[in-house]
């Protein structure tokens, strides 16, 4: 790691072009989003709602993300695939060990206990990697843990293909179709659901992180490695924990995946995960509330271009969603809550 | 380790001389004669090692030495090489075929197309430096507002856009009623490889036929020995210097008075140049694009590519190419091929390939990080830091 500190920028507000220009979008995304509301609001409300359940999503993938980038800065390339895995193992789980294709209690009964399953099932897949390969290259330059990260994804990716077949397989969900119905807007329970889950997942992470006693090895871990060491911090054992956490988050996001999006492929990791990565470093890489919130962001931002009337549709969703992560990185590198002064350099 | 570590010493002057000439020669000897090797021994010609798999390895040549000097040399991570490769096909796609069907009677210079065919046919040999041109201006556009970010932020917006162009492509089949690249359709046939300006020595035709790799090969292998030498030229000299001592640490060499804005957008440029021009030849040696070709896994592998043979070090990065994609495209299949016949079994090689792949990408970074063939520098600085962590651990009780 090379120890050149950027310059701090100065506190307060600049009012600099670039800053203006940044401003000057994000009142246009504004005035946008306020455009398709007058035109049809229960359809844009709609697609809002939506979008904010996939990003509950994309913020459980997310936050694997910026937990380990957060402590060993690693970009896990892996991770989007480790959530598919999830979700395929989730999918065989439920569908064909407990037999379970319709909503009906022993259906939730089977859910229930495969949500634990597959949250465990992908942690301590990452934990095993983690052990087996980047553990190893902890001293090296960071090209080479990223590479082995690449290899990894190629590795879940071909058992992915073994596993699920290549070409998507339909699921069936076990939870209650339907949904809740507020006028003339309606919410899948699923989405419900999901949102549901990922609030106090959010909160439990928190609490890890904020008040325990190995939340705060994590914290004293990502901040010096090598002098937490000295303070008697086991350090791997540390980095092990986190990349634990990270994958039974992915694992959690997986079965909601299969319940909410009803298949398994074996390249959703790569879409999702490029989603998820883009959420991570919108709410600022490494904090774990900043990638909640650019999950959530990102999810309402695709829902509006995909379903609402003036989005450009579903065929530039990935490009809506890339675009806002370039000009986020030029208007505001640091994300949306992180701070310029806490960036390891 | 210990082997490493001796490694300086045992280096006498004579062996020295040999390796320095060892790479460049092998490199030269054997991509001059593979041609002849391949047509004259059938268990090459038909299984092991067809000339369309040469063809392809020399075009993943180019663009591996590209990539080299954005990441090998500067030190940048570029994860979106695709869209210099994309720019390159569109560009000899725009201009040597009768897609702009709206230009008519069409523009002929030195083409290979019927001259009464509309759109813009033009020679390749001018489409060329045009398709560098284009990809590098392109390199500088992406890499301009991108280049004051640190390592990790710059591979993510590389990647952006190399998620963005494709799909724009793929969608530009109608953007406001104007057809930019025909969408999934892909833009085909586009005119054959023309060869005015050497048929009159009668070593070649006019047109170069479908079915003619050899001359084809040579062509590229041509355009690969270019850009071997460009970059050993450049290497050498003050921007390479620059461009490595940026690699190595940032805020030193801005301190040292090095540009640290120009000295990387050169890097882009001139690394974007090589995938046009690749991405140039690969559209007219297949006669036409597609978009799907243009994906990440594309940028990945090439990263891969110039990985696995060795980083910074020019023939380190051949050899990457041409094994992986030799693997690729031809390996995996006749391996499996050989072990089914040999066996009896019945194993589908290419269901296992990137399993294979990934395996062969996490063993080399934990064993042999720095490729096959790894620069004399990456050696020198690798022993020195091995050297230093082993005093770490030796006073350290067990």
């Amino acid at each position: 790691m090379s120890s050149t500190t950027q310059a701090v920028r100065a506190g307060g507000r600049e009012w600099n072009a670039t800053n203006i220009t940044g401003s000057a979008l994000l009142v246009l995304v504004a005035a946008w989003v306020l455009w398709n509301f007058i035109d049809a609001p229960t359809q844009t409300l709609q697609v809002m709602i939506l979008g904010l359940c996939n990003g509950a999503l994309y913020a459980l993938i997310a936050l694997g993300y910026t937990l380990v980038y957060g402590i060993i800065e690693l970009i896990n390339f892996a991770h989007g695939d480790l959530f598919m895995l999830g979700s395929i193992f989730a999918a065989v789980m439920i569908a064909d060990v407990f037999g379970q294709e319709t909503s009906n209690p022993a259906g939730w009964l089977a859910f229930a206990i495969t949500f634990p399953l597959a949250m465990a099932f992908c942690g301590s897949i990452n934990v095993a990697v983690d052990q087996l390969a980047y553990r190893r290259l902890r001293k090296a330059p960071k090209l080479a843990p990223l590479i082995t990260a690449v290899g990894v994804s190629f590795i879940f990716q071909n058992i992915g293909i073994l596993w699920n077949g290549s070409a998507p397989k339909s699921r069936n969900s076990v939870l209650p179709s339907g949904g809740l119905n507020i006028g003339a807007i309606s919410i899948p329970w699923t989405y419900l659901f999901t949102l549901a889950i990922t609030v106090p997942l959010l909160m439990l992470l928190t609490w890890i992180v904020q008040k325990t006693r190995q939340g705060k090895a994590m914290r004293a871990t990502a901040q010096d490695p090598d002098a937490s060491r000295l303070m008697g911090i086991n350090t791997n054992r540390t980095i092990a924990f986190t990349f634990a956490l990270g994958g039974a988050m992915a694992g959690a996001a997986a079965i909601m995946y299969v319940q909410t999006n009803g298949t398994t492929r074996y390249d959703a990791g790569f879409q999702l995960g490029l989603i998820a990565f883009t959420a991570a470093v919108l709410g600022g890489v490494g904090n774990l509330t900043g990638a909640v919130l650019g999950g959530l962001l990102i999810g309402l931002i695709q829902g509006l271009n995909d379903g609402a009337p003036h989005g450009l549709g579903q065929e530039w969703s990935q490009s809506v969603v890339f675009t806002i992560l370039i000009l986020l990185m030029v208007f505001r590198p640091a994300g949306i809550l992180g701070s310029q002064t806490m960036e390891k350099v | 380790m210990a082997a490493v570590t001796a490694a300086p010493a045992k280096a006498t002057p004579p062996r020295r001389l040999i390796g320095k000439y060892l790479q460049p020669a092998a490199f030269l000897i054997v991509g001059l004669l593979v041609p002849t090797i391949v047509t004259n021994v059938p268990a090459f010609e038909d299984r092991w090692l067809p000339l369309t798999t040469m063809v392809l390895c020399a075009i993943f040549v180019l663009f591996t030495l590209g990539l080299n000097i954005v990441v090998g040399y500067a030190g940048l991570l570029d994860l979106g090489y695709v869209a210099f490769f994309l720019f390159g096909a569109y560009t000899a796609a725009w201009l040597m075929s009768d897609f702009f069907f709206q230009i008519d009677p069409g523009i002929h210079i030195w083409s290979a197309a019927v001259p009464t065919a509309p759109g813009i046919n033009i020679s390749f040999w001018i489409v060329l430096p045009i398709a560098a041109l284009v990809a590098a201006i392109a390199g500088v556009i992406i890499g301009a507002p991108t280049l004051r970010l640190k390592s990790d932020y710059l591979a993510l917006v590389t990647l952006g856009f190399g998620e963005i162009l494709p799909q724009v492509f793929r969608n530009g089949e109608s953007i406001k009623g104007f057809n930019l690249s025909n969408g999934t359709k892909g833009i085909a046939p586009v005119n054959a490889l023309d060869m005015y300006w050497l048929s009159w020595t009668g070593i070649v035709d006019d047109k170069i036929n479908v079915f003619d790799y050899t001359t084809r090969y040579y062509v590229i292998f041509a355009l690969c020995l270019l850009f071997v030498l460009v970059s050993i030229r450049l290497r050498d000299g003050k921007l390479g210097r620059a461009w490595l001592a940026i690699r190595e640490d940032e805020l030193a060499a801005s301190l040292m008075g090095v540009p640290l804005m120009r000295t990387k957008l050169w890097a882009y440029g001139v690394g974007a140049a090589a995938g046009g021009i690749g991405g140039a030849f690969y559209c007219v040696s297949l006669g036409g694009v597609n978009v799907d070709t243009f994906n990440f896994q594309f940028s990945v592998i090439v990263l891969c590519m110039v990985i696995l043979g060795g980083m910074a070090n020019v023939y380190g990065c051949i050899l990457g190419a041409v094994i992986l994609t030799w693997v690729n495209y031809t390996g995996m299949k006749e391996i499996g091929n050989a072990i089914n016949n040999t066996f009896g079994t019945t194993i589908e090689m290419p269901h296992y390939q990137f399993l294979i792949f990934g395996f062969v990408l996490v063993l080399m970074m934990l064993f042999r990080r720095d490729g096959i063939l790894p620069a004399a520098r990456q050696k020198q600085s690798r022993a020195v830091d091995e050297q230093i962590e082993k005093i770490g651990t030796e006073e350290a009780p067990a």
